[in-house]
Parts: C-alpha cells; sequence; structure tokens
C-alpha cells in the first residue's frame, strides 16, 4: 500500500492541490490502512463501515483553493452548485457539512462523491481506488475556483460584491499562480513515423499538464497520421501517456479506440472536416470562466446556455460554442469542429478550448497558452474597468 | 402503490390453477425486485432439485420497469440451475418485463408440472394455461411468429425440450435469457411459452424529478464513449469489444490455451458491419440500442458469441458464426456455454472444428443426436466422462464468457466468487479493468480487487433487482439512480443505501448456494490459469495467475464479503442484513 500511497501524495502535491503532509488517504481491501496518522482517522475509519467504498480522501486543498473552497462552502447554505460542465456532468452539485461529524459526513456521502467540510478539508472517495477519490478532489476543486471567479465578474457588475468577498478576491489574486508562458518549440512536423507520433503526443501531453492548462492532468489530445487517429485515452494522465493511447483507423474498421477519450467524435471530425491534423483540448481556467459570462439579459435560455446557446460569441476573437462532453444530440462534436475552421481555436462554454495544427503540436499548444492568457488579461481588465466606472 | 404494482401472480401447473399474491412492502424495499426478489421467493425451495415440480420458476420485474427510467425495460428469469446447481438466473431484455408490469404483475412464480406441453398467456389479470402440443419441438422463431398477437413472448426451443442444461428462454425473438439452463427448468414443467400483455401504467411518484434524474442520466451516457461514442455499442453492439479485447491480449483463442487470436481483425464488429449493415435496436425504453438486427431479421451476435464462435473454436468464417449464433437462438441454448462446450471437446478430440462441423453439433446438441447429447451437459460433465476434467473452461460447472482471466485479475476472482458460476455480468470489473471506467485500474495486480468485486457485484445486483440495464453503470452510478428510484417509488433513498441493499441480494444467493453444499472448493477457477501462459510478445507477457496471490484474493474477499474462511455465511452478518440462516 506504501507504494501506491507514495503515488497520490505526489500527484496532490505536483498538481497543487494540496500541500506537502496534508492529504490523509485510506485504503480498504481486507484491511484498512492510512498513509499516516492522524485524529482524524478515528471518524474517517467509520465512513468505510457505513459505506461501500475502498478508498477515502481527506485533506485541506493548497491555496488558493482552501479560501475559495471555504468561501464558498461558508456562504453556499449546505450546497454549492458550480455551474462548469464536468461538474454538471459527473459531481451534480457539492454537498457540504458544516462539523465534521460521522452522521453529517455520511449524510453527504451517501447522496454524492465529496463533501466539503468548511476550514477542514474535502473529503472524496473511490469505489475502485485512489485514482477515483483523486479525481473527484480534483473536479471539485477546479469547479469552485470557476465558480468564485465567474460568479466575481458576474456579480460586481451588478452590485453585488461586498467587503468580504473583496478583500478575499484580491487575496486570491496576488496567489494566482503566474501567467503560462513558452518560448521554446514542440517536435517538428511532420512526423515520419509512428514512434514520432506517439513522442510527440507525449511531449505536447507533459506540457499541457505542467503550464496547468488543464485540471489536474486531464483534457485530451490527439493526431492524425497515415489515416489513423493516435489520440488519448478516457480519463488518462496526459503528462503520463505512454501506454494510453489508442489507434483509431479513420474508416472505423477497428473499435478499438472504444476506450478513447470522450471527445472523440469531435476530434474525428476536426480531422475529417478541416486540413487539421494535431489537436489539443485542456481546461484552462480563465478561458472557462469567461466563457460563462454573458451580457445578453433576458435571454430565453438562460440556464440551459451549456446546450442551447443561440448567440454568436466571442472572446479575444475566440467564438464561444455551446456543447457537451462526448456525443448526443448537444455533444460538443456537433458545434466545435466547424467552428474551429480557419481560428486558432474554440472555447467551449463552462468547459474548456480545443486547438488545431496542420502538422504539429507547436501552432496548437502556443494558440492554447494564448487563449488563456488572453482570456485571463481580458477578465482583469474586466474587473479593472468596472472598478474604474461601475457603480463600486 | 408508486412504482410496484404490489400483485405476483402465483400459477401452479400441477392442478392449472392461479392467484394473486399482494407483496409485503416491507419486502419489496428489502429485496427491489427482479434478481432480488426473485432471490427472495427462490430462497424458500433453494434446496429442492431443479426439476422437482414444487421448485419455482420466477419471473419478476422492477420497480422502475414501465416507467420513463433510463435502459429499465428488463427484467430476470430465476429458478435452481440445471447446469450448475447454483442459484440460476439470466436478467433479459426485450419487453417482457414491461408489458408483464402493464398487466398489473410485479412477477411470476410458477410451480408444478403441467400434464401435457402448455402455454401461458397473461392478459392484464387474466391468467390462461393453453395446451401447447402442437408446438412440440419447433424452434423459437417459429413459435414466436405463431405468438406475436399476444404481446411479448418468452419460449424455449427444442434444446430445451430435449434436455440441454444450458437451454435459454428467448424472448421477443432476439432476446436470450441464455445463461444457468433456465429454459431447461421451464421445459420440465412442460411450459412452451410465456406470453404477456397489458395495458395498465406504473404510478410514479413525482414525474419531474425522474425527468431530471433522466437527464443526468443521459448526459452522463452521452460523455460515455462505449456506450454512445464513436465506436461504442450504440454504433456497433457489443461486439465493440471484440478488438479490445484482443488488444489486450485477453481474447479466449482455442479452448483458453491462447489469449489473441490471429483473425481478430477480419472477425470484428467493423467487418459484421460491413457485412450484414444491420440496425439499431433495443430493448424497451432503452435509448443505447445496442442489439443490432438486420432487414431480414438475422440477430448479429453479441460479443460473447462473437468471440466464441471464432476466437474460442479458432473459426476463422464469420458467416459461421452468424449461423451458430442463428442456431442457439433457434434451438433455445445459450451460445457462451455452447460454444465452450464444443471448445472443450475440441481440444478433448484434438480435431480443430471445421465452419459445418460447428454447426451440425449445434443441431446435434439442441436436438440430442449422437455426441450432441452428451455434449448437451455442458463441458463440466461431459469433460468429466471423458476423464478430462481439466479442459472443462468452467466455474461451478458454468462455461466461462469471452474475457481470458490471466488478462484481468479482478475478473479471474470475479468468476471464482460469482454466485451463478463462470460469469463476467456478476462483479463485471471489464468496466474499470478494460473500459477505464469510472477510472482505470491495474488489470495485472490482485490488490485491492477483494473490495472493488465485492461493491461490483453489490451494484450488479441492484441493477438487477430495480431493474436496468448493467451497461448504463458504465457511465452512471448508483447515485443517480437513486434519485430515481426515489423518483418513481416515493422512497427516500442514497446511492450508498442501494449498495446495502445489493449486498443483502447478493448474501442472500451465497446463503442459497452454501445451503446446496457450495464451498470454497467451488469458488476457483480451472487449473490451466494458473498454470499455462497467454500471448507473449516483445510488449506484453500473458502470464499464468499466481495461485497464491489469487486465494489470497479470494480469503480477502471472504473478510470483505464477511463470509468465514470457507466462504460460509454467518448468521450474525446474515441478521445485521436482515436475513436469517436456518
Amino acid at each position: 500500500m506504501d507504494q501506491i500511497f507514495r503515488i497520490y501524495e505526489d500527484k496532490f502535491l505536483k498538481s497543487g492541490l494540496a500541500d506537502q503532509g496534508t492529504p490523509l488517504l485510506g485504503l480498504l481491501d481486507a484491511r484498512l490502512s492510512w498513509n499516516r496518522d492522524d485524529k482524524a482517522c478515528a471518524v474517517l475509519e467509520r465512513l468505510f463501515e457505513h459505506l461501500n467504498i475502498n478508498a477515502l480522501v481527506f485533506s485541506q486543498p493548497a491555496e488558493p483553493y482552501r479560501s475559495i473552497v471555504d468561501y464558498l462552502a461558508e456562504t453556499s447554505g449546505g450546497i454549492i452548485f458550480p455551474g462548469d460542465c464536468e461538474s454538471r456532468t459527473f459531481l451534480h452539485d457539492l454537498p457540504v457539512s458544516f462539523s465534521f461529524s460521522l452522521e453529517s459526513i455520511i449524510l453527504a456521502l451517501k447522496e454524492r462523491k465529496s463533501v466539503i467540510i468548511p476550514g477542514q478539508g474535502i473529503i472524496t472517495y473511490g469505489t475502485v481506488g485512489l485514482e477515483q477519490a483523486y479525481v473527484t478532489f480534483s473536479s471539485v476543486c477546479f469547479a469552485c475556483f470557476v465558480k468564485f471567479f465567474s460568479d466575481y465578474l458576474f456579480d460586481i457588475t451588478h452590485g453585488k460584491i461586498n467587503n468580504i468577498r473583496q478583500n478575499l478576491f484580491d487575496l486570491l489574486v496576488k496567489r494566482l499562480e503566474p501567467t503560462p508562458c513558452f518560448k521554446t518549440s514542440l517536435m517538428k512536423g511532420p512526423f515520419d513515423s509512428e514512434i514520432s507520433v506517439y513522442q510527440a503526443i507525449q511531449e505536447a501531453g507533459t506540457l499541457i499538464v505542467k503550464h496547468r492548462l488543464v485540471d489536474s492532468y486531464f483534457g485530451n489530445i490527439s493526431f492524425c497520421y497515415n489515416d489513423t487517429l493516435y489520440i488519448s485515452q478516457t480519463g488518462s494522465s496526459l503528462d503520463n501517456l505512454q501506454g494510453f493511447i489508442d489507434p483509431c483507423p479513420l474508416d472505423g474498421s477497428s473499435c478499438t479506440a472504444v476506450t478513447a477519450s470522450s471527445e472523440l467524435p469531435a476530434h474525428l471530425k476536426i480531422v475529417k472536416n478541416t486540413e487539421n491534423n494535431a489537436i489539443l483540448h485542456g481546461h484552462p481556467r480563465f478561458s472557462v470562466i469567461l466563457s460563462m459570462i454573458c451580457d445578453i439579459e433576458k435571454c430565453e435560455y438562460r440556464g440551459q446556455c451549456h446546450i442551447k446557446c443561440p448567440h454568436e460569441r466571442f472572446v479575444c476573437d475566440i467564438p464561444i460554442v455551446s456543447g457537451e462532453v462526448g456525443s448526443g444530440p448537444y455533444g460538443l462534436c456537433n458545434t466545435v469542429p466547424e467552428a474551429i475552421e480557419g481560428r486558432p481555436g474554440v472555447i467551449v462554454y463552462g468547459h474548456g478550448v480545443f486547438t488545431a495544427g496542420k502538422t504539429d503540436f507547436n501552432r496548437p499548444f502556443k494558440n492554447l497558452i494564448k487563449i488563456e492568457n488572453d482570456c485571463r488579461t481580458e477578465y482583469f481588465n474586466r474587473i479593472r474597468s468596472f472598478h474604474r466606472y461601475g457603480r463600486r | 402503490m408508486y412504482g410496484w404494482c404490489g400483485k405476483i401472480a402465483k400459477i401452479n401447473l400441477s392442478d392449472q390453477t392461479w392467484s394473486v399474491e399482494t407483496a409485503d412492502p416491507e419486502i419489496l424495499k428489502k429485496f427491489i425486485g427482479g434478481r432480488g426478489l426473485a432471490g427472495y421467493y427462490l430462497r424458500k425451495k433453494i434446496t429442492l432439485n431443479w426439476d422437482d415440480p414444487d421448485m419455482p420458476l420466477l419471473i419478476f420485474t422492477g420497480p422502475l420497469v414501465n416507467t420513463r427510467s433510463p435502459t429499465s425495460g428488463r427484467m430476470t428469469i430465476m429458478s435452481r440451475s440445471p447446469l450448475t446447481g447454483t442459484v440460476g438466473d439470466s436478467s433479459v431484455g426485450g419487453s417482457f418485463g414491461t408489458e408483464l408490469k402493464k398487466a398489473g404483475f410485479d412477477g411470476i412464480i410458477i410451480t408444478g408440472k403441467s400434464h401435457i406441453l402448455a402455454g401461458i398467456e397473461i392478459l392484464n389479470d387474466s391468467i390462461r394455461i393453453t395446451d401447447a402440443r402442437h408446438l412440440a419441438g419447433r424452434e423459437t422463431g417459429y413459435v414466436n411468429s405463431l405468438l406475436k398477437g399476444k404481446g411479448s413472448r418468452a419460449v424455449i426451443g427444442p434444446a430445451a425440450e430435449n434436455g440441454v442444461v444450458f437451454s435459454s428462454v428467448i424472448v421477443d425473438r432476439y432476446f436470450a435469457a441464455g445463461r444457468s439452463g433456465i429454459g431447461r427448468v421451464s421445459a420440465s414443467k412442460n411450459i412452451k411459452y410465456i406470453t404477456v400483455k397489458g395495458t395498465g401504467k406504473t404510478k410514479i411518484f413525482n414525474a419531474q424529478d425522474l425527468r431530471k434524474a433522466r437527464e443526468d442520466v443521459f448526459r452522463l451516457a452521452a460523455a460515455s464513449p462505449v456506450l454512445l461514442g464513436e465506436f461504442g455499442i450504440s454504433r456497433f453492439g457489443t461486439g465493440a469489444l471484440y478488438d479490445l479485447m484482443d488488444a489486450r491480449c485477453m481474447m479466449p483463442t482455442d479452448n483458453f490455451r491462447q489469449t489473441k487470436f490471429s483473425h481478430a481483425s477480419f472477425m470484428n464488429a467493423h467487418a459484421f458491419k460491413k457485412r450484414y449493415a444491420p440496425k439499431k435496436s433495443g430493448c424497451r425504453g432503452c435509448h443505447i440500442l445496442c442489439k443490432k438486427i438486420t432487414k431480414n431479421h438475422t440477430s448479429i451476435p453479441e460479443f460473447e458469441t462473437m468471440s466464441h464462435f471464432s476466437a474460442l473454436l479458432d473459426n476463422s468464417d464469420i458467416h459461421t458464426v452468424v449461423r451458430a449464433n442463428r442456431i442457439c437462438n433457434e434451438m433455445g441454448m445459450d451460445t457462451i456455454s455452447a460454444a465452450a462446450t464444443l471448445a472443450c471437446f475440441s481440444e478433448i478430440s484434438q480435431k480443430r472444428l471445421s465452419p459445418n462441423e460447428i454447426v451440425s453439433l449445434l443441431l446435434d446438441i439442441g436436438e440430442k443426436r449422437g455426441l450432441g447429447a452428451e455434449l448437451g451437459m455442458g463441458a463440466a460433465k461431459y469433460a468429466k466422462r471423458r476423464g478430462r476434467s481439466d479442459l472443462a473452461m468452467a466455474v461451478k460447472g458454468q462455461e466461462l464468457p469471452a474475457y481470458d482471466p490471466r488478462g484481468a485479475y479482478g475478473m479471474a476472482l470475479a468468476y471464482a466468487t460469482s454466485t451463478r458460476g463462470g460469469c463476467h455480468l456478476r462483479a463485471y470489473p471489464v468496466s474499470h479493468e478494460i473500459l477505464r471506467k469510472p477510472v482505470a485500474t491495474d488489470r495485472f495486480t490482485f490488490k485491492g480487487k477483494a473490495r472493488i468485486i465485492k461493491i461490483g457485484e453489490d451494484l450488479n445486483a441492484v441493477a438487477d433487482s430495480l431493474t436496468a440495464c448493467k451497461f448504463i453503470f458504465f457511465a452512471a452510478s448508483l447515485e443517480e439512480y437513486a434519485k430515481i428510484y426515489t423518483a418513481v417509488t416515493g422512497i427516500k433513498t442514497s446511492g450508498q443505501d442501494l449498495f446495502k441493499t445489493g449486498e443483502r441480494i447478493y448474501y442472500n444467493e451465497r446463503i442459497m448456494n452454501s445451503a446446496n453444499g457450495f464451498t470454497e472448493k467451488d469458488d476457483d477457477l480451472p487449473d490451466r490459469f494458473f498454470t499455462s501462459p497467454g500471448y507473449k510478445n516483445t510488449s506484453i507477457d500473458i502470464d499464468p495467475i499466481d495461485r497464491k496471490a489469487f486465494l489470497e484474493a479470494r480469503s480477502n474477499y471472504y473478510v470483505v464479503r464477511k463470509l468465514d474462511k470457507k466462504g460460509m455465511p454467518v448468521p450474525d452478518t446474515a441478521r445485521k442484513l436482515g436475513l436469517v440462516i436456518s
């Protein structure tokens, strides 16, 4: 067990989700094991008696998540309702327990995959291992980050920001990581072998994670070579793609890619309908945040923007489209491929960014960074502009 | 009552009578429906021989059936298995479950034995037992066509009448209750067919909450590559898994002597689609539509059938796979057991079967002709009779499906602990070991798998009881289905509460098996998997399973499942789950 615990302690640290020594990790097979002693174990081990789970994470998130999660939890009234796509699809909502009591935690975890205890941390669980608990923890942090900053921008324009929130915002801005910057280059195409393609995908994946252009390490990457689309597998870590790339023949002659990313339909349509061969999809935060800010008031589709937005929207000249994960009538595979033609990229409402290039990942990677940096700049421009001219 | 009808039809064939039992709401809450409720009623008679007239044949739906709950048009048929002697059940789709609910019943309990070959016809609250002697020995397709105006049809074929212990029940022509030999139980009662037609509605507690919960499930399904993705089962049928199993080098080949099939790329779902151009079809009320049927009503084989009638028999003729599937369905035989029994025969006789031999042997089994009579006993009994028990790839007497356990250790453990013998669906670890859902697990380790398998077993016991299709749980979880259950029944519950119910249902099955003498000796795999390697090349070695690690995982499973060291249920755990061990 020790080796598994070290792997996940390292993941929490590297992804900036928790500080060194903070995560408390529990795994149950025939016996229950913890990664370290902690007084919380006495309560948490009883969760395994009440819940049909095999893995548990309890941790204070690292800053800036910690302050954000605590603020949202304390002001939530018991449940946080994030608006981003991943939360809407997989988490639904985020229950809060205002005490570290067994009963209250059980009540929340019986219904949902996580529970936030303000001032103390987040508890998540897995039924098939720590990875599941880790993914949920990451998604909670991402959802809260996006919600805090998008709510702030929306509310400031409606005069709803109080001093506590303003002070927290100012503090968080100081704690934000520096804007991603990339000055060298990735492997140059055109590639002349399958091996080069695998290497190029792995290199791009590692850099996307390193530059924090995804939440934790999720997103997807593909490259089309010799009529085969090579694409990262669903739920794979973009910084560890060796052995986790599915070849998908464009003629559909093999279903091996049934384990490919959920966004395979969009990737396929892009390579089939445009001249692009290299596709990146990440979840850079300020792109996601800005995509959720819409000035159109009294829109009949309010609340359904993610699936039915009929308006042509842009941020920093990048189109924002509706679309949900995967296929289906509202799938982003129906909106992204068309919108990306002749553009540096596309932002999917509340979800993330797609970029594409012809011969290698240089252009899409640089565009991914540029879109995020432009969105971040635009976000703070809007805040500044409001401070200068607004009602506060 | 919301969700349930609250009525169970009890039919006694010996005296040709029927009555209606009012279901106890507490029992419904404890066992839900489908497999859980059928198990509750089976428990009372489980130590009888499978062909004892008092042994019930149970057909149960669940509270979600005949509502707008996603993938809920299924039911369970259960009895004691003639093949294994264990609990024997099969979840099946089509529209029988829905029609049964429309007729006003949550389930049917059939006991006794008809003095002539008979049919049962249910039309709303009226039940008729009919003379079916004119249908003796007729194939399922013929009987199905004849009865088309009578609603949904569950039919047995000649195989069941001729004593084949892996006989199936075919529902609405295309849907097989294949495993466990349930068709043979029906034949032992002299029941050729059951039809049901109803016009009633199932009352829903909160339609708005159901709509919201449905949307959540639909969204998850749309995000699932294996369900609605470009290469998922909605487009290609369950055969979508074929390439993956071969790519992961865990495709049972040549009676499990190999784990990779050299002709796989020509025998995959794409090849079937190209050759037969099937259309989407599926169970009543399902939006995934994984069943593939051609214009001339030929059913494209499911993944297990596709794999076993090709790789397992070293057959590279795609048409033979389709023919074999059709023969099994017409004769009313489980395709997995039929193919695995032929593979066992092939190895024992040291003879590779030609396409014609595959077809003629299947017909011989169904008609109980020559060697077919012997093969109709299933691989385990056939191999034992030939003094080669080691060559029957079965657990508890049920032939193994198309996932080689050397390529996925959770599956190895799940095969061993399954309450109905060699079965992939009880815990369905393919979800995380191969399909990476909800997240990927390491398929080559037993570490942590005991509890994971136990959780999977509980989950699928709930799915089979609600009833919902197991495939939807590649995407959704009990978290979403708890909302659906509450919206339909009005009973406040949570995913974790449902897990507890699943635990009760599974433990009840362990109790039944232990009452019939099943112990840890039966929770085991054929020796081959511990001694012989599978495929090897420069990038992967499919090694034999480390027996010590397997036994340790099995012991861990007993701890996690709260059984004793021999795998036997204990009174204290039973009591805590609201069960009694007599």
